[in-house]
């Protein structure tokens, strides 16, 4: 039996390194917004937000306060149970996905136990953070359905129509990865991308499958409701699309869940196509210093391979103008459909070819 | 009665309540949702044994993908109005005769596996790998993989079907 296993230091290892985790995500979520507004001022030769603290780093804590002292407004005719739920069901989404990536390195302590960075090693990964991704829409679909507001019901259709057709190309993109890999594990896929260079070619999946990251990183884009696949929230048609009846903090969490989305996509792109928390010459570095630091400059690694895909996000808000629908539509389903499809296949060939 | 069996109890409650919420609600997006918890908690049951590959592809496909679509339609629809038009004799009884005959089907099935089982090979249905996605692989593409490939025709079809139906209405639409 599974359960029977669960012990109290356990639990209390589990929620600590829960915590930790979500607050980690939450305060850089946070700073992606600082950081958003800044990279903005920055393409767009203004200064940003420069008046609370030094380099206005305070300003992410005065928008926060600002939005919690805010007018609480529920629209008379809307659902008052699903227009709660909408907000919420998009925050609990936004944190859940954390729960399988291997964070960094086990720490192996002096009496030989193990302490995991990563909550659960679950056999199925990969399909767990689609699972969850998949049930991220219904956080905008139930909050604009709520709503009661006809503006809201076509942002949270287009979200909806938008988000099942592009999970179909990234779940196809992945299973080359997954014929690849030959896991479903984040763990075992990150462990196998070890260091940079092994056996004549590089180690790290974004090397072997340049065409499945093309597609994920694409889809990523519009699973995330980002720019330029933000037509759920196209205001020059939809005034403020799936949030517009929605204020003070409700509107702060949908803001705010769309931040963490894309801290946490940016962790999973580094750990499913850029090695994770490997990196080059870490075996010497292993060599050299304790246990515990290689943990936790593996857990900087990541991070900062994170912080990478998050400006790359940025750059790409602030630089491409957004999709027509049918555009969108056109992409998901006529271009990257095929072209994961062709991928399978050859990858498909390839591996058989190699075992012969 | 130890922890497996509690949580057994409680998922099979909360189960069965948002199957009954299914029926029961006014609100067509209500059932809709209870639908979606009703798919959790089966969700849950695999979990407890074990199938955790059934588990999640149970989550992607019927609550990540299927009910969005549900939700899709009814939202379009607007049946939002609690009230919901008095269905004529004919039509209850058909819906009563096809449900009685459902139920048949199913205490049929569940009766002839349990009958089927005895004298078989326990081992097999205890052993706590067996819904491994390794094991379910490996059962799909070597014993199943005609009524498996059979499936996937019918998917094709309904596929075409779907596609053809699309091109009709915009070939109309040219047309006018």
């Amino acid at each position: 039996m599974i359960l029977t296993a669960i012990t109290l230091g356990f639990i209390l290892e589990k929620v600590i390194l829960v915590s930790i985790i979500l607050g980690g995500s939450l305060g850089i979520a946070m700073y992606s917004t600082w950081a958003e507004r800044k990279v903005a001022a920055v393409m767009q030769d203004r200064r940003g937000p420069n008046r609370a603290g030094p380099f206005g780093l305070f300003q992410p804590l005065a928008d926060g306060l600002k939005l919690f002292m805010k007018e609480e407004i529920i629209p008379t005719l809307s659902n008052k149970f699903l227009f709660i739920l909408g907000p919420s069901l998009a925050m609990l989404m936004a944190c859940m996905t954390s729960a399988v990536i291997p964070w960094g390195p086990n720490i192996v302590h002096a009496d030989g136990s193990v302490f995991t960075l990563q909550v659960a090693d679950i056999n199925i990964g990969i399909l767990f953070i689609f699972g969850v991704v998949s049930l991220g829409v219904y956080g905008i679909m139930l909050g604009s359905w709520a709503s009661n507001n006809k503006y809201s019901l076509l942002s949270g259709l287009r979200a909806a129509a938008q988000a099942v057709s592009y999970e179909l190309a990234m779940g196809l993109s992945l299973i080359a990865l997954v014929m690849m890999s030959g896991s479903l594990s984040m763990r075992e896929i990150v462990e196998q991308q070890h260091g940079f260079w092994d056996n004549g070619y590089f180690t790290w999946n974004f090397f072997k499958q340049p065409l499945a990251f093309i597609i994920f990183i694409v889809c990523s884009f519009a699973e995330l409701n980002r720019a330029p696949f933000d037509l759920s929230e196209c205001e020059s048609e939809l005034v403020g699309g799936y949030h517009t009846e929605f204020s003070s903090m409700k509107l702060g969490f949908y803001l705010f869940a769309e931040y963490i989305n894309m801290f946490i996509t940016s962790i999973i792109l580094s750990s499913l196509f850029f090695g994770g928390y490997n990196y080059p010459g870490m075996d010497w570095v292993a060599l050299h210093v304790s246990p515990l630091f290689v943990s936790i400059i593996g857990v900087l690694v990541l991070l900062g391979k994170a912080v990478a895909f998050i400006l790359f996000f940025m750059f790409i808000r602030w630089t491409l103008p957004r999709f027509r629908y049918d555009q969108l539509m056109d992409l998901g389903w006529k271009s990257l459909i095929p072209l994961a499809l062709f991928n399978m296949l050859v990858t498909g060939a390839i591996i058989l070819a190699f075992q012969k | 009665m130890n922890i497996y069996q509690i949580t057994f109890w409680i998922l099979s409650l909360f189960t069965l309540a948002f199957a009954i919420g299914v029926i029961m609600s006014r609100n067509p997006i209500n059932s809709v949702l209870f639908l979606i918890l009703t798919f959790f908690c089966i969700s849950g049951h695999y979990v407890l044994m074990n199938a955790q590959f059934l588990a999640i592809v149970n989550i992607i496909v019927y609550a990540g993908a299927i009910m969005v679509l549900f939700l899709f339609v009814i939202m379009l629809m607007n049946l939002n109005s609690d009230t919901e038009p008095q269905k004529n004799f004919l039509v209850q009884f058909a819906g009563v005769v096809s449900g009685g005959a459902l139920l048949l089907i199913m205490v049929a099935a569940i009766k002839s596996s349990i009958t089927g089982l005895e004298g078989k090979n326990i081992d097999l249905i205890n052993s706590t790998d067996i819904g491994l996605i390794k094991n379910l692989g490996t059962v799909l593409f070597t014993t199943y993989v005609f009524p498996f490939e059979i499936a996937s025709v019918l998917f094709l079809s309904a596929m075409v079907g779907a596609v053809v139906l699309g091109k009709k209405d915009s070939a109309l639409k040219t047309v006018e």
